[in-house]
């Protein structure tokens, strides 16, 4: 058996070194008359606020009250150590589950089992169980603050407040994100987005399959999310639903989609309404001669092949 | 232009993605990723998520559709949305493990909700030693005699195409017992 006491020491020597000073005095000059850091993003942007963090290096928890959300972010000396929004869990069994290490049932019984045990020592348990490793672990929280803050780029109004030295509790696994690459990146997708808002204005439209495959799709190599995306065509769900299904942002499915356009897969079209029943009709003589036709041209293909 | 589609069904690790290599005329677009567990590692190292897509086309204006569904059972919500308009369905079987056919068994009759399209059965991997044969196989399925148990050998483009014409001999039969009542 474990002993409680000598997991927590492991624990804390064993996930990467980012002191939260959740529990200490801090000595810092800065801190004792914390200057006021608060305003909305119509005239402060999140570009330049990240940029103002990085380059005065600032320790602190930056929250934005967006329209429908609300996000925190955790700095500590510039770097970015934590970011959550107010409307999605954050534990380790979410992260894990959302970067496809564990399975959604996994990640349920995580939840239900783990209970109050703090994401450091639960994360030890599970590399300690082999069902992950400490690689796997730090990967999925570093995306899952990644995730959040490249989605506050697309925030362009909102209330927001730094308040300096205050911290995440130390029972989270932190990993620090160096701004730099956050911030180019970031800005990157807010003018993709923009573009992309011009290119596919409506999300309530649907997609079919293009009519004239184009021969560049011979060699398609699409990557699990385009698939994910093509696998719910259909003139009944809305660019907007397919999105909600597969847990993607607008500027996530507005990319994919866009980019299956660009390749000739895909076409944008009216939703058809889902009818209640599928009633099966009888075929017209006509119709089922058609497809006697193509079900025979079908064969011959297949028996010359 | 027109396309119609076929799926491809059947547990973990039946072969599907195979056999639909083996035929398209495209490389297969597959969402495979590692697989996750232990467990599903000792059978094979990577698995396919989302679902596999092959292609054949027929003519200038006819182009047919292979889609293979994700084997595991936590992608089975996929499977609904991709029997909708189907043509009709190979569900798959690793003719050489007996733990499987149960859920082949399942998989099809799942498939039969959706749609009563025509399907067959391949037991695949007839090539391996440990095959059970057909006859021993239709009696652990419990197949009804009028239900096509093929077999395969997922390697095989031959033995690959002979389930696809049978598949689409049942659909040709069903369309003229169809157009007998109509007329
Ligand atoms: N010997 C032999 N091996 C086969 C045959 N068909 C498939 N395999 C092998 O069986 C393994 C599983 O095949 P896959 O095509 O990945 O199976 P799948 O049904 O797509 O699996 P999931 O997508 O994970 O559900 C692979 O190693 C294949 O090479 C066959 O007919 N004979
Ligand atoms: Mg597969």
């Amino acid at each position: 058996m474990m002993q409680p006491v000598t997991l927590t020491r492991k624990v804390v020597k064993f996930w990467p070194q980012v002191d939260s000073g959740y529990n200490q005095n801090v000595h810092d000059t800065r801190s004792w008359k914390p200057m006021a850091l608060k305003g909305n993003l119509r005239d402060f942007s999140t570009t330049q606020l990240l940029n103002l963090i990085n380059l005065a290096r600032k320790t602190g928890t930056l929250t934005i009250q967006g329209g429908s959300d609300t996000a925190q972010m955790a700095f500590r000396e510039g770097k970015l150590i934590r970011a959550t929004l107010a409307s999605e869990d954050h534990t380790l069994a979410d992260m894990l589950h959302k970067s496809g290490k564990i399975s959604g049932k996994q990640a349920a019984a995580l939840r239900a089992r783990s209970g109050t045990i703090a994401d450091k020592e639960l994360g030890l348990l599970l590399i300690n169980a082999g069902y992950v490793t400490q690689h796997d672990i730090i990967q999925s929280v570093k995306q899952a603050t990644l995730d959040v803050i490249y989605k506050l780029f697309a925030w362009v109004d909102g209330m927001f407040r730094f308040e300096a030295n205050k911290l995440p509790e130390n029972k989270h696994i932190l990993v620090p994100i160096d701004l730099d690459g956050v911030i180019m990146e970031g800005s990157r997708r807010a003018r993709e987005l923009e573009q992309l808002q011009h290119e596919l204005p409506n999300l309530d439209m649907a997609l079919k399959f293009t009519d004239r495959p184009d021969p560049r799709l011979r060699n398609a190599n699409l990557s699990v999310d385009e698939w994910r995306v093509v696998s719910f065509i259909n003139p009944k769900n809305t660019i907007g639903q397919i999105a909600r299904a597969n847990n993607m942002d607008e500027t996530k499915i507005r990319r994919i989609v866009y980019g299956l356009m660009q390749a000739g897969l895909v076409d944008v079209i009216e939703p058809v309404q889902k009818p209640k029943v599928v009633e099966q009709r009888p075929m017209t003589p006509k119709a089922a001669a058609e497809r006697r036709s193509l079900v025979n041209r079908l064969i011959n293909r297949i028996r010359s092949l | 232009m027109q396309t119609v589609k076929m799926v491809v069904a059947g547990p973990y690790a039946a072969g599907k993605t195979q056999f639909i290599g083996t035929i398209s005329e495209i490389d297969v677009v597959s969402t495979e990723k590692a697989t996750a567990s232990i467990e599903e590692q000792s059978i094979k190292n990577s698995t396919t998520v989302a679902m596999d897509f092959g292609r054949i086309t027929v003519d200038d204006d006819l182009v047919l559709y292979l889609f293979g569904t994700p084997g595991q059972k936590r992608f089975d919500f996929m499977w609904e949305i991709l029997s909708e308009g189907m043509l009709g369905f190979i569900v798959m079987v690793d003719s050489t493990r007996p733990e499987t056919f149960r859920e082949a068994v399942n998989i099809m009759n799942t498939f039969r909700q959706y749609a009563t399209t025509p399907f067959v059965i391949a037991a695949n991997k007839q090539d391996l030693p440990d095959a059970w044969s057909i006859e021993d196989l239709r009696i652990a399925l419990r197949l009804d005699n009028d239900v096509k148990l093929l077999p395969c050998t997922g390697t095989d483009r031959e033995s690959v195409k002979t389930v696809l014409l049978e598949l689409l001999f049942s659909i040709l039969e069903e369309l003229e017992s169809e157009a007998l009542i109509e007329e």
